[in-house]
């Protein structure tokens, strides 16, 4: 039986183009820019997300994060992180696609400020809306299978459904609401975005067969960022690499991997 | 005096910048008011009372009193 070892070089497609990484790594809370950028690095990420927020003139402390984002010379994913409503969304998703120079946009529209859930229906409003203007949406949103299917039907290819709420590192809350979204839309490629703390819980995600794998906070709250992030990135790998395999089913009963006929020392 | 005053009290608008009450000259264009706000250089985008104003369009919005302006610059994100 011929096998195929690795994984083909790029097969990750997302709005017609294609990535050879399944990462896509925040830019936010590293305890500096450097660490952040050789987060960036070790990471292997193809797509870096950022945002935009109000600044003084006179302020340059974003300057240094910015010169290395751009150096990086990553993918730009900007975001519409704090967006409580649709107009507020549109309006900075075209503030975002002036200044960066990217119709890509990673829609947030925040419902609820105790768990940052996604408003599921100012999501579909503000894809609908942003997709006639040309953006290219990638919504960050919750696990629900309906919501998932009305985000395509205005026009999204790709989703990013969360794992758990922003920031919690709890990992995959709601397995059977993923993996019934898994199973009903197979055609688009989907992220879980958010919630993850650990690499094994990265794995679990693509061994389930989502696409991709968006966070930020457990590199960036790591005690050794880089590190962390290549210990994602390869978390990434093996889970894809198995999904592609294809995990055993799984049994009630104990079964020898080693032969049983010819057991020394049994006697009838 | 009392004349130049107001004269001068009437050349200035109220609006507010980021949040925070500022005057500014009337009939002042939006290209104008950035570089006096020395956002001359800098990467920004900008909002106009929520609606985003594209940069080839800002010699040519004046800025008017009561507009809240939101002048955007890259932070790292999620």
């Amino acid at each position: 039986m011929s096998y195929t070892p690795t994984l083909p070089a790029k097969d990750f497609m997302l709005y017609g183009e294609t990535f050879s990484s399944r990462f896509l790594l925040g830019t936010a809370l590293y305890a500096s820019p450097q660490l952040m950028r050789d987060s960036i690095m070790q990471s292997r990420a193809e797509i870096v997300t950022l945002g935009l927020r109000r600044q003084n003139p006179a302020d340059r402390s974003g300057d240094a994060i910015w010169q290395f984002i751009q150096e990086s010379g990553r993918r730009l994913l900007p975001n519409t992180a704090g967006c409580k409503s649709v107009k507020e969304a549109v309006t900075l998703a075209e503030m975002s696609r002036e200044i960066f120079d990217t119709d890509w946009i990673k829609l947030e529209v925040v419902g609820d400020d105790y768990n940052l859930q996604p408003d599921p229906f100012g999501l579909v409003e503000a894809s609908d809306i942003l997709i006639k203007k040309g953006f290219k949406v990638l919504p960050y949103c919750t696990d629900d299978l309906i919501l998932c299917k009305r985000l395509v039907d205005v026009g999204c290819e790709v989703l990013m459904p969360w794992g758990a709420p922003i920031g919690t590192g709890q990992g995959l809350l709601n397995r059977y609401n993923l993996r019934t979204l898994r199973e009903r839309i197979k055609d688009i490629p989907m992220i879980i975005d958010a919630g993850l703390g650990a690499p094994s819980q990265a794995t679990e995600a693509m061994e389930m067969g989502f696409d991709g794998i968006l966070l930020n906070t457990a590199v960036a709250k790591a005690h050794n960022p880089p590190l962390m992030a290549e210990a994602f990135a390869d978390a990434i790998d093996a889970g894809r690499k198995a999904y592609k395999a294809g995990l055993m089913q799984k049994r009630q009963t104990a079964s020898p991997s080693t032969p049983t006929i010819g057991q020394p020392f049994w006697h009838q | 005096m009392t004349n130049l005053l107001k004269l001068k009290d009437a050349a200035m608008i109220d609006i507010s910048l980021n949040n925070e009450s500022k005057q500014i000259a009337a009939h002042i264009l939006l290209s104008d008011a950035l570089v006096q706000w020395g956002f001359g250089e800098t990467k920004i985008a900008v909002a106009i009372n929520g609606e985003f104003v594209p940069r080839s369009t800002y010699g040519e919005r004046e800025i008017l009193a009561g507009d809240q302006l939101d002048i955007v610059k890259p932070v790292g994100g999620g």
